[in-house]
């Protein structure tokens, strides 16, 4: 299968603010149809990678690559941010999320379709005359929205303004309007946070489905442990803005490193754990 | 609407039953009485006066308890007028006057009668008060009209990007000063003037907005009003291309298609067989202005429903987002600047051409803030909102000239009541540009206002 290649390189990314490093040599990769998910400690500058990734940050080192499907490669580090949703089919949601509030949940997923209609409109004049293509793509553009609508049980609130909806609505509709851009990488910043256990569970079914029918890669930050062990398919984890651990989920959970970062130790058993790493990481490198 | 069907329930379930709503609105009255008497014991209870030998203090106590007692009863007026002890001034006014609601549902009928009215409203007016007569009101008429293009055409950048701009009245002037240069230097006629004007003042919006697309909120503002100034200060200054203080004198008129408004042969009235009056100019310059200010209407209403306005909308909700879905925030917010400033030149060549004179007087900092106003009181972004602004403004402005200097208290006084009653504006309802199953207007108050 096409699992094998990597829709995502991280290579030795580093950010620095001011004398702060936040990301420090950063190495990992995404793979096609894998739902990859970063988890960290408070801190530990998953979001700063991310926003690196997504274009907000400017790394100070570091490659970040995409391969699309169709053979394209981008370098994110190079593209301005909406570039790099536009075409190198990187889509994001926020921590905090960021929704148009004013805006109707319908007209929400109008706009994360932006760059198909703005080209179907030409330049907005073929739009003012009402041109048939424009109309054409217009329908298609709701028929796409009305499907994610759909998927993610809002139907009956898309004429609502998106402020209106509660916070689990609110998180899978910015997961809906990622989707509405059409991306091959989706990253999801904390999609389970202030979500009940049944929200959450609703969520995993949500981001398998993203996975499995639409092809759609997902790299997500988690701190809902029940989430990532649910889901993922991989697991980078980062303290200090360093990478302290990669792999599968049962390797990630045995991991004294990581366990280490998140339950903390006694000085002399670091040293232990990082014999027992050492083996450990060996064994993990020949695995994947 | 949720503001006036549950405001007078809570206050009538409070007042009727308990003493305690009546005591807690008695003891603020007496905690404010108490403030003012403090105040007053300084700024009232005392004067200088010039006595031999230096100053002298003279005690007033009355001016305290007056002070004292005024305070007091106005706060209880308060306490019982608004439904929570007179914290919510709005709400005590709300149900004064139709809601917002109410205006924007009407707005569906109110908008084909205000066309109709607009449209044989000269011709009620000459046959009713007959050709001098109604001269004055069509005059009136113009200038709301121009007013009312300039809303729509700033309410691009205000209202729907949410780009503060308070230099708007820069563009006005371009657009002016570019049909009276084209047209004094190279004799062009106004048909051909009038794109060309509003490509320039577009041209200038775009180099007004290069610089400021780094900006937000109130540094941008102070950007767009020094923009404003360098403009009105250029043609003040350039003497040889703008005549300076002196202005432009001699504009040619517009024809209609090629028709002078003139008497005798060749005439409008000669060709079309009528006598000659002088109001056959002003009704064509009403329906001029009328044609581009519905023209301005119509394109502003389908660029909203079509993605750019959806981009500029968003972009006034939230720029990161927009960002993240792959909006260039660049362009689309210099197409918002070129585009407002585009029906800014417009209506400053109609400006041109309708008063033969123009000159930098006429495009100060207040004309910004006239523009401003009518935008934000009308509520941002609502067509119909600009136009009851600017009625009430500008009409309003002119109606009681009579009243000199008492009319700017009036209108300062009547702009804080308004903004009170309804801080969103007179319309501050946000149609949807797109609906699944039912269009439903949407709160103003979810609706964002635009950091930069």
């Amino acid at each position: 299968m096409s699992a094998a290649n990597a829709i995502l390189t991280v290579e030795r990314l580093t950010m620095r603010f001011g004398g702060l490093v936040a990301v420090d040599d950063v190495s990992f990769e995404v793979k096609r149809d894998d739902i990859t998910a970063v988890i960290g400690p408070n801190g530990a500058g998953k979001t700063t990678m991310f926003n690196c990734v997504t274009g907000f940050y400017k790394p100070n080192a570091g490659r970040i690559a995409v391969a699309r499907r169709d053979g394209r490669d981008y370098l994110l580090e190079r593209l301005p941010d909406y570039r790099i949703t536009r075409e190198a089919g990187v889509a994001r949601t926020f921590q905090n999320i960021r929704l148009f509030g004013g805006m109707t949940v319908l007209e929400n997923l109008m706009v994360a379709q932006h760059t198909v209609l703005m080209d179907a409109s030409t330049f907005t004049i073929g739009g003012l005359l009402g041109l048939p293509s424009f109309r054409k793509a217009e329908a298609e553009a709701i028929e796409k929205a009305a499907y994610w609508l759909e998927k993610i049980d809002l139907t009956p609130r898309a004429d609502d303004p998106a402020a209106d909806l509660s916070y689990g609505e609110q998180r899978r509709l910015e997961i809906a309007r990622a989707m509405c851009t059409g991306p091959e990488l989706l990253c999801l910043d904390e999609p389970a946070a202030g979500m009940n256990p049944r929200e959450s569970a609703e969520l995993n079914t949500l981001l398998r489905f993203i996975r499995d029918d639409h092809k759609t890669s997902i790299l997500l930050i988690e701190h809902d442990m029940g989430v990532v062990m649910d889901i993922s398919d991989h697991i980078v984890v980062l303290d200090y803005g360093r990478k302290i651990s990669d792999g599968d989920v049962d390797f990630v959970r045995n991991d004294p490193h990581v366990i280490a970062a998140y339950l903390g130790v006694e000085e002399d058993e670091i040293d232990e754990a990082e014999a027992l790493a050492e083996s450990g990481g060996a064994v993990a490198e020949t695995a994947s | 609407m949720a503001d006036t069907t549950t405001a007078p329930a809570p206050s009538a379930v409070e007042a009727a039953p308990a003493p305690s709503h009546t005591s807690i609105v008695i003891r603020e009255a007496v905690i404010a009485a108490v403030i003012a008497a403090a105040l007053a014991s300084i700024l009232l209870g005392a004067r200088t006066d010039i006595a031999p030998g230096g100053l002298s203090l003279e005690y007033r106590p009355w001016n305290i308890v007056i002070a004292a007692v005024v305070v007091f009863f106005g706060k209880l007026a308060l306490g019982f007028l608004g439904p929570r002890s007179g914290v919510d001034l709005g709400g005590a006014f709300s149900g004064l006057a139709p809601s917002g609601d109410a205006l924007s549902h009407a707005g569906t009928y109110v908008q084909p009668a205000l066309l109709v009215l607009a449209v044989v409203g000269p011709f009620l007016l000459l046959s009713t008060y007959g050709g001098s007569g109604a001269r004055q009101y069509i005059e009136l008429a113009i200038l709301i009209l121009t007013y009312i293009m300039l809303g729509w055409g700033l309410n691009i950048v205000v209202g729907l990007a949410g780009l503060l701009d308070l230099g708007y009245v820069a563009f006005y002037a371009v657009g002016a000063y570019s049909y009276a240069l084209m047209a004094l230097h190279f004799g062009l006629s106004f048909w051909v003037c009038l794109p060309l004007a509003g490509l320039i003042a577009a041209l200038w919006g775009v180099m007004l907005g290069f610089p400021v697309l780094r900006l937000r909120g109130d540094y941008l503002a102070i950007v767009t009003l020094a923009f404003g100034e360098i403009i009105r200060v250029v043609l003040l200054n350039w003497y040889e291309f703008t005549g300076g203080p002196d202005g432009l004198s001699r504009i040619p008129r517009p024809s209609f298609f090629g028709i002078e408004f003139s008497r005798g042969d060749g005439g409008f009235a000669d060709v079309f067989g009528l006598a000659y009056s002088p109001i056959h100019r002003i009704i064509f310059l009403y329906f001029l202005i009328l044609s581009l200010a519905l023209l301005t209407y119509f394109i502003s209403i389908r660029l909203r429903r079509l993605p750019i306005g959806r981009a500029w909308e968003a972009l006034r909700e939230d720029e990161i987002a927009c960002r993240a879905l792959g909006i260039n925030t660049t362009t689309t917010k210099l197409t918002a600047f070129a585009l407002g400033a585009m029906f800014g030149g417009f209506a400053g060549s109609f400006f041109a051409t309708k008063q033969g004179f123009i000159s930098p007087e006429s495009f100060t900092f207040i004309e910004s803030a006239v523009i401003l106003a009518i935008v934000v009181l009308g509520g941002l972004g609502s067509q119909l909102g600009v136009v009851i602004a600017a009625t009430l403004f500008i009409g309003g402005f002119e109606f009681f000239r009579e009243f000199e200097q008492y009319r700017m208290l009036v209108f300062g006084l009547s702009m804080v009541f308004i903004m009170v009653w309804k801080p969103r504006g007179l319309i501050s309802r946000r149609e949807p540009s797109v609906f699944l199953k039912k269009r439903k207007a949407i709160s103003g108050d979810l609706v964002g206002e635009g950091a930069g």
